[in-house]
């Protein structure tokens, strides 16, 4: 009895500590994922101001013919650019993203497309190292504060790739799958088309400000030099700066999985110590009813055998 | 004839980096310098890594640093977009001007590379951003 008891004080003390190290990660993942969404909205007027740049060109001349823009009908091979976090106890966060990942990967190849990986996360790194599936880059170490140099890394990769004719092994269309950070519960996987653009998409851009002149008709801009050199300016910022905003997105996600699991953490091993709590007084108070019945039963017998003298 | 002031927004990927009214900008593109008053036909331009100067309505300049990027003009909007900008006092003149030197040493006896030419214009614009900004300090 006793050394259940004993067993029982350490399993509790064992699980608080646990519950210490939850709590921890909990309120840091909470008060990162305000910086994340801080660090999102001070990108977003660059966004906005290069959506509103594409529109303008886009409309301004309908024969250009940019890369950008062309649209290969059969395309033959994919880039994919799967974001997954670095770390582990993010919920569901990883398996969401690389199942989704999965899903659109299938659904290219089933189109009878090549596809290229591209993973940025330790965790989807592992997950294609383990099944051996090759990558053809990598990116690790900024999965919750991604910088921008980082996005201008992995967008020069992936033009590069776009670029190149299809026959040197050139992608016809850049896939990326980032998670949407909807609320603070609610992250969605979000598979989207980066390469070739779909002009008019802007309407599911979030964080799109209002202030933006929407009673002014898209004016007439004149080109300096020509639209084909403003378009080939234009076309490495607006890559790094989706896969800059794709990964300020996960990011958040990231936090705001990591933040709910360590709550949920939390809480179970909160009830786990009230349950053992529980558990180690009953023992406790099993021990001294035992011991006080042996007093009895001890002090009886010695009154028994003291009036049978 | 008095026009209404441009409104300028310099931005860059990580951060709106000035905002405000003003009645000039100068900057650098590929064909050479542009000036903006207001009034300017719209019009969209590919910057080189330059300082671009911008005269406030109340009469001071601010300079920033841009690494490229492009300037679009409409409406009495301005807006500058870069991927990287710095703003004039941001800029660490002392490092600058280490970097720049030495850079500019290995450029000389033709031994760097297209990143580091491009670094040095960057230097080039940010320490004439800075030292712009230093002036108007002392001015």
């Amino acid at each position: 009895m006793a050394s259940s008891l004993r067993e029982l004080r350490q399993r509790r003390k064992s699980v608080s500590t646990t519950k210490k190290i939850t709590r921890a990660m909990e309120l840091i993942a909470a008060s990162r994922i305000v910086k994340a969404q801080q660090a999102a909205r001070a990108a977003a007027p660059y966004t906005r101001e290069l959506d509103h740049a594409m529109t303008a060109l886009a409309f301004a001349n309908d024969e250009i013919d940019h890369p950008l823009l062309r649209h290969v009908p059969n395309p033959k091979r994919s880039a994919l650019l799967v974001i997954t976090s670095d770390r582990g106890l993010a919920g569901a966060y990883s398996s969401n993203a690389i199942k989704a990942g999965e899903q659109l990967r299938a659904k290219l190849m089933a189109e009878g497309q090549e596809v290229d990986l591209y993973v940025t996360g330790q965790k989807g790194v592992g997950y294609y190292d383990f099944r051996n599936i090759p990558i053809v880059q990598s990116w690790t170490g900024f999965s919750d504060a991604p910088t921008f140099e980082r996005a201008r890394e992995i967008g020069r990769a992936l033009s590069t790739s776009f670029l190149k004719p299809t026959e040197e092994g050139g992608v016809d269309q850049v896939h990326t799958v980032g998670t949407r950070f909807v609320s603070m519960v609610t992250q969605l996987p979000l598979p989207r088309r980066l390469l070739p653009v779909e002009v008019v998409d802007s309407d599911d851009m979030p964080l799109e400000d209002s202030e933006a002149p929407a009673d002014q008709s898209a004016p007439i801009y004149s080109f300096e030099p020509d639209p084909h050199t403003v378009l080939d300016a234009l076309f490495p910022m607006f890559v790094s700066n989706r896969v800059f905003f794709a990964l300020q997105m996960s990011a958040a996600s990231e936090l705001a999985s990591r933040q709910r699991a360590m709550k949920s953490a939390t809480d179970n091993a909160q009830t786990l110590i009230e349950q053992l709590t529980r558990q180690a007084n009953q023992a406790r108070q099993a021990e001294i009813t035992q011991e006080i019945t042996e007093i009895v039963g001890g002090a009886s017998a010695l009154a028994e055998s003291a009036g049978n003298e | 004839m008095a026009r209404d002031p441009l409104h300028v927004e310099v931005v860059a990927a990580d951060r709106q980096v000035w905002s405000g009214e003003a009645i000039n900008v100068i900057a650098r593109t590929v064909d050479g310098d542009i000036g903006i008053l207001p009034g300017h036909e719209p019009v969209m331009a590919v910057l080189t890594p330059c300082a671009v100067e911008v005269v406030t309505s109340d009469g001071r300049s601010e300079t920033i640093a841009v690494d490229g990027g492009f300037i679009s003009v409409a409406h009495g909007r301005v807006s500058i977009l870069s991927p990287v900008a710095t703003l004039g006092h941001e800029v660490g003149l002392e490092e600058a001007h280490k970097e720049a030197a030495a850079l500019s040493t290995k450029a000389y006896q033709g031994q760097a590379d297209d990143k580091e030419l491009h670094r040095l214009r960057i230097l080039k614009a940010q320490i004439r951003a800075g030292e712009a900004a230093a002036n108007q300090v002392v001015g």
